[in-house]
């Protein structure tokens, strides 16, 4: 909403500067965005006569001026505007100005070897229009040597506000003027627009017909102004239009736009002429189509409230006039339409055609409905004043709906939901001051709010309405009770997982990223997903479609990306919702990390220290460990299955499970074809984990740690090599030599792998170190090869391997 | 006697020549060893005369202590030597660059580390972290929050919707945060002290604006906060955050369907330098929209709002953090360039608390 600081005081006897003005609009909630004044940027133009116009000697098109600047001699100009003459009163910008429209500085130059000293201007190198037809043609009076800017009455202050939805009130100057007044930035005008009393009957008729549908429009009002003259506006109300970035175009029309901004109340014109019998507001047919006046046609149905005459449908009711029925400067006979349109239609049919104007913007919020009438009068008797005529009786169609919402208003809710204390006076004071009603007395009184105000619904709005214009300032920073003696544990076992896999994944040398929830649907397909109920409607981009139902997909991509700006060796995690469905269950929370290159633990790309090889599965199984280990998971005891799902290598993944359908995470070198589908480089390795996965930890009823349990007496080792089939697993052959006695055993190592020569085809040699651990007394020798013998035993009998000699 | 003064002379000579311990010993061993020259005079002593054997016994003796000494002696020295060498010989160049401890390299994201500083501030302030569902309801969304069917406020949040069920329902992605706050009232008793971090995401792609974007909401309810006890909050939450002494805040009215009455939050910055600063100069920036909670929207939640009232604020993450840590480019921080995620990322042990300050 945009105005000028002369329109507002037009409302608002006021001494205070803009300044406070400003100031104060923001305080009360009207945010004042920007406050522009054109004059600043056209301060060097002034106004300029041609005095003569040649022939250029070297150029069909363009023209020598001398032109008289109201000082000095005459300067000389090259001058390529068709409307270029002798006479011509327009604007001159002279070397060093800054031209705002073309954002050039000007500078003596020379055009096909003539010697140009400036250039004539035209509205859209001033940035006043889009017109570039020619330069500016001023009235001949228009004095030469003078300010332009002054002299067009740009001069002046524009404020414009950001208004919030709920205050179709200050779409009108007049609006904004009472909320200043009331906050006591000075004195509202009253605007009273006294019944004019029409010579006949309106010729026209308006009816509303909705049969038995809802009726979408609520009130109509209108009246004719018979035999006027229509013609381009005075220049105030030029002015006023143009300072704020609308164009005027004739009388009639902009009068309508003035109110429109005046009182935040829309009307419309028809050139009664080209009305055809009486007027019905109903709704839309299929079929039908109107010619707007901005240029556009649009087709209609029974969704869309038009404004019809006998023939064809003229306006689309409370948005937009049809280009047949409008006012030209030839029209005659005006008929001037206030109408009252329901609000929730207007936005959908303005939804639906795409159609913003100024009518909509404010039908759509909610207009005055008490104004209907009274801006009726206020449009007819502009017209008179400017275009004259005879005005008929004005007439009604419809019944302006009753607004009176009585509010029980107890003075304690301010304190209640404020905690600022306000009298009785100074509430009573502040509400009347913005147009409410209030009756009764004691500590809760009847409130009604004014019929510009539908925001108004309860208590708690009168309390906004109070503390706004008194001041928030008024009100005090009061500090928040603790609750209880020292501070809690606030975050819940999934928000302390995410923490610390988080950290620990940052401490292997993973760099967090956050990628977006929406993938494409060909990689949402590719990872499990692209179901239809997570396939956004409206995406806003074909890579953004579906909801993702792996982190992978992005973080590959972002590997990648990296890799294309010459990063390749990058380790990226990432821990964030994934979708298995539209469920609030079927959102999961995973923590996913992608290696690429080289970039292991140990570090990346070539060192002398020795170069890191290409990450391996390892090191993905090595994430997550110490992932589902920092989380709270004992790893130690999971189970390695080799079911990873088929985005992975087949020989190179596994997962980590509690029991075989508890899978904690997935880790693995990708598999190649899909990386080829995603045309992604490797080698990549990835883990993904649930965080949900892991049950909820016991609460073992205290923190002790127990006693620790370390023998005094010296631990044995023993080696023991191997020869098992090639396809035995480690897992197999540690575990039967870990469970070959358990009391003593305290631990089982591998430290060595060989297939080769000594080694007979599909074999492998596997050794490995048992450290037994006495807590009674010290072994023999012979309790050790009891021992040994057991190991020997169970790892044979588990892998069908032998013993090594 | 001058026979011993030339073999003592000899001996510390040869002594005195050694270079390696190894002949150092073939020294020691030719002057004591058995058939040592030493130990053939001792031999000779036998066959001497007592007086002869007066003088030459303890003159060998002396001779021989000498050279025993000479010889531990010169056995310090070349194994000092021999250290020495050793030491000179194993020299490195210490000058050479080391790997990068992984501890080091890796990075958090700005955004999990700012949510890591809210978390810090308002658990001390008695706040739990709530957390609800991306794909929501039309309902929780806005109906419940006090949107209107057709009202232009929805109209301002470019909402992504999914298609539409065979029942007609249309689920959507979250907009905002605050349909936690319904989820919140409707399944937790007051007194709530409630902040709700989470990704939000409309349909908007610009420097400042990404389809998707992380919020932070805060929501009191219980039967006193009022609009006094928000401005505290916040203004503690602003000095905290930013990690400034003091700063000059300035509440605006404002509109926000969930809350009435309602305010913008703008706060001290100087934008006269290339950056943002805050807490200092005469500019104002917006920072947050709250208000006390609206009746209708306490009433949805099956509360009495003449018992119950609070207030709820919300934020953006990413905007926050911007300003605190000065990234210019909203859309980098979901681009994951490594590049990006080190300048501005945290280090894995710097974890924010209020005791150790939040980012220092």
């Amino acid at each position: 909403m945009k105005f000028t600081l002369s329109w507002l005081k037009e409302h608002l006897e006021t001494e205070a500067s803009l300044e406070e003005i400003v100031e104060r609009l923001t305080m009360i909630g009207l945010e004042v965005e920007e406050v522009t004044n054109r004059a600043d940027r056209l301060k060097p133009f002034k106004i300029a006569k041609v005095l003569e116009a040649e022939q250029h000697p070297n150029a069909d098109r363009l023209r020598v001026l001398k032109v008289d600047t109201g000082e000095g001699d005459p300067v000389q100009i090259v001058c390529g505007a068709p409307n270029a003459r002798a006479g011509l009163v327009g604007v001159l910008g002279k070397p060093g100005d800054h031209i705002p429209g073309l954002d050039i500085t000007l500078s003596v130059g020379k055009i096909r070897d003539v010697e140009s000293f400036g250039m004539m201007c035209s509205e859209r190198e001033l940035e006043l229009s889009d017109e570039h037809d020619g330069i500016l043609d001023l009235p001949a009076d228009a004095p030469v040597g003078v300010s332009y800017a002054e002299w067009a009455g740009l001069d002046e202050p524009v404020i414009e506000i950001g208004l919030t939805p709920n205050r179709p009130d200050c779409t009108g100057v007049y609006g904004i003027a009472r909320d200043l007044a009331a906050a006591g930035l000075g004195k509202l005008k009253e605007r009273s627009h006294a019944q004019l009393r029409g010579s006949y009957p309106c010729p026209t008729n308006v009816t509303l017909e909705f049969g038995d549908t809802k009726p979408m429009c609520k009130a109509f009002g209108l009246r004719m102004v018979r035999g006027i003259k229509n013609g381009p506006s005075p220049k105030w109300l030029q002015d006023r239009l143009t300072a704020i970035g609308l164009r005027p175009i004739n009388i009639l029309v902009d009068i309508t736009n003035y109110i429109t901004f005046d009182q935040g109340r829309p009307l419309h014109v028809f050139d009664a002429d080209k009305v055809q019998g009486n007027l019905v507001v109903r709704r839309g047919k299929a079929g039908e189509s109107l010619d707007g006046l901005n240029g556009k046609s649009y087709e209609l149905d029974d969704t869309i409230c038009v404004i019809s005459d006998e023939n064809s449908v003229e306006s689309l009711g409370g948005i937009l006039g049809g280009e047949p029925s409008g006012c030209t400067e030839e029209t005659v006979n005006v008929l001037i339409e206030s109408a009252l349109w329901d609000e929730d239609d207007i936005a959908a049919t303005g939804r639906k055609l795409g159609v913003n104007t100024d009518a909509r913007y404010r039908f759509e919020r909610g207009v005055d409905p008490d104004y209907m009438m009274p801006g009726l009068e206020y449009a007819t008797r502009m017209v008179m004043d400017l275009c004259g005529g005879e005005p008929s009786e004005a007439i009604q169609a419809g019944d302006i709906p009753e607004t009176s919402n009585i509010i029980e208003f107890p003075y304690a809710e301010i304190k209640r939901l404020s905690g600022v204390d306000v009298s009785q006076a100074e509430t009573n004071v502040t509400l009347k001051s913005l147009g409410f009603w209030i009756s009764g007395s004691g500590d809760t009184v009847k409130v009604a709010a004014p019929s510009w105000r539908p925001d108004i619904e309860g208590k708690a709005d009168l309390v906004e309405e109070v503390i706004r214009i008194i001041g928030l300032d008024r009100v005090s920073f009061t500090p928040l009770p603790r609750t209880g003696t020292v501070g809690q544990k606030v975050l819940t076992t999934g928000q302390i997982r995410r923490n610390r896999a988080r950290r620990a994944l940052a401490t292997r040398g993973f760099n967090e990223a956050v990628t977006w929830s929406f993938i494409s649907k060909d990689q949402a397909e590719m990872f499990g997903g692209g179901g239809a109920d997570l396939a956004l409607a409206n995406p806003i981009s074909h890579e953004m479609t579906d909801m993702r139902p792996s982190l992978l997909p992005g973080l590959l991509a972002a590997a990648q990306r990296n890799a294309d700006r010459g990063f390749g060796d990058v380790a990226l995690f990432e821990i964030g919702q994934i979708f298995e469905n539209d469920t609030p269950e079927g959102q999961k929370m995973v923590a996913t990390g992608v290696r690429r290159g080289t970039a292991k633990f140990q570090g990346t790309g070539r060192h002398w220290s020795g170069a890191s090889d290409e990450v391996d599965v390892f090191d993905a199984k090595a994430d997550a460990e110490a992932a589902l280990a920092a989380i709270g998971a004992q790893v130690e005891k999971l189970q390695v299955y080799t079911d990873a799902p088929d985005t992975f290598h087949p020989g190179r993944s596994g997962c980590l499970k509690l029991g075989p359908k508890n899978t904690l995470a997935v880790f693995g070198e990708v598999h190649p074809a899909t990386l080829a589908k995603l045309d992604i480089e490797g080698p990549l390795v990835a883990f993904e984990i649930n965080l949900d996965a892991l049950p909820q930890p016991k609460n073992k009823g205290g923190r002790s740690k127990g006693a620790l349990n370390a023998s005094h007496l010296m631990p044995v080792r023993r080696d023991f090599a191997f020869l098992v089939g090639k396809d035995v697993t480690a897992g197999t052959l540690l575990k039967a030599a870990r469970g070959a006695e358990k009391n003593l055993i305290a631990d089982v190592t591998l430290f060595d792998i060989y297939e080769g020569q000594g080694v007979p085809e599909d074999h492998k040699s596997v050794a490995i170190d048992v450290l037994l651990q006495p807590r009674q007394k010290t072994l023999t020798d012979e309790e050790i090869d009891v021992i040994s013998k057991k190991i020997i035993a169970n790892v044979e009998k588990a892998t069908g391997g032998s013993l090594r000699s | 006697m001058s026979n011993l003064d030339t073999l003592e002379s000899d001996i510390l000579a040869a002594i005195d020549g050694t270079e390696t311990e190894a002949a150092l010993e073939d020294v020691r061993v030719a002057a004591l060893g058995k058939k040592g020259k030493i130990s053939e005079q001792m031999k000779t002593l036998g066959k001497m005369t007592p007086e002869e054997r007066q003088v030459m016994g303890p003159a060998l003796n002396g001779l021989k202590a000498k050279i025993t000494d000479a010889v531990a002696a010169r056995k310090i020295v070349l194994a000092e030597a021999a250290l020495e060498a050793r030491l000179a010989s194993e020299k490195v160049d210490v000058t050479l660059p080391l790997r990068a401890s992984p501890a080091e390299s890796g990075r958090i994201h700005p955004v999990s580390q700012v949510i890591d500083e809210l978390t810090a501030i308002f658990a001390d302030m008695g706040f739990s972290i709530a957390e609800g569902p991306d794909i929501e309801t039309d309902e929780l969304n806005f109906t419940a929050l006090n949107f209107p069917e057709g009202h232009p406020a929805r109209e301002m949040h470019d909402t992504f919707f999914f298609n539409e069920k065979e029942d007609g329902e249309r689920l959507l992605l979250r907009t905002h945060t605050s349909p936690v706050q319904i989820r919140t009232m409707q399944n937790q008793e007051p007194p709530i002290r409630v902040i709700i971090p989470g990704r939000t995401y409309r349909c908007d792609s610009d420097q400042t604006h990404t389809p998707m974007f992380h919020q932070v909401e805060g929501l009191v309810i219980d039967k006193e906060s009022h609009f006094g006890h928000l401005k505290w909050v916040l203004r503690e939450f602003c000095k905290a955050f930013f990690e400034v002494d003091d700063i000059k805040m300035r509440f605006r009215p404002s509109f926000f369907p969930f809350t009435e009455p309602s305010m913008e939050l703008d706060i001290q910055c100087d934008r006269s330098g290339g950056e943002v600063k805050i807490g200092q100069g005469e500019d104002w920036l917006e920072i947050l929209g709250c208000g006390m909670v609206h009746p209708n929207v306490i009433r949805n939640c099956g509360l009495d709002p003449d018992v119950y009232q609070g207030f709820a604020w919300g934020m953006g993450i990413d905007r926050i953090a911007m300003l605190k840590y000065g990234m210019p480019d909203l859309r980098a921080f979901f681009d994951a360039d490594v590049r990006w995620i080190k300048h501005y990322g945290f280090r894995p042990l710097d974890l924010p608390t209020l005791f150790g300050g939040l980012s220092s």
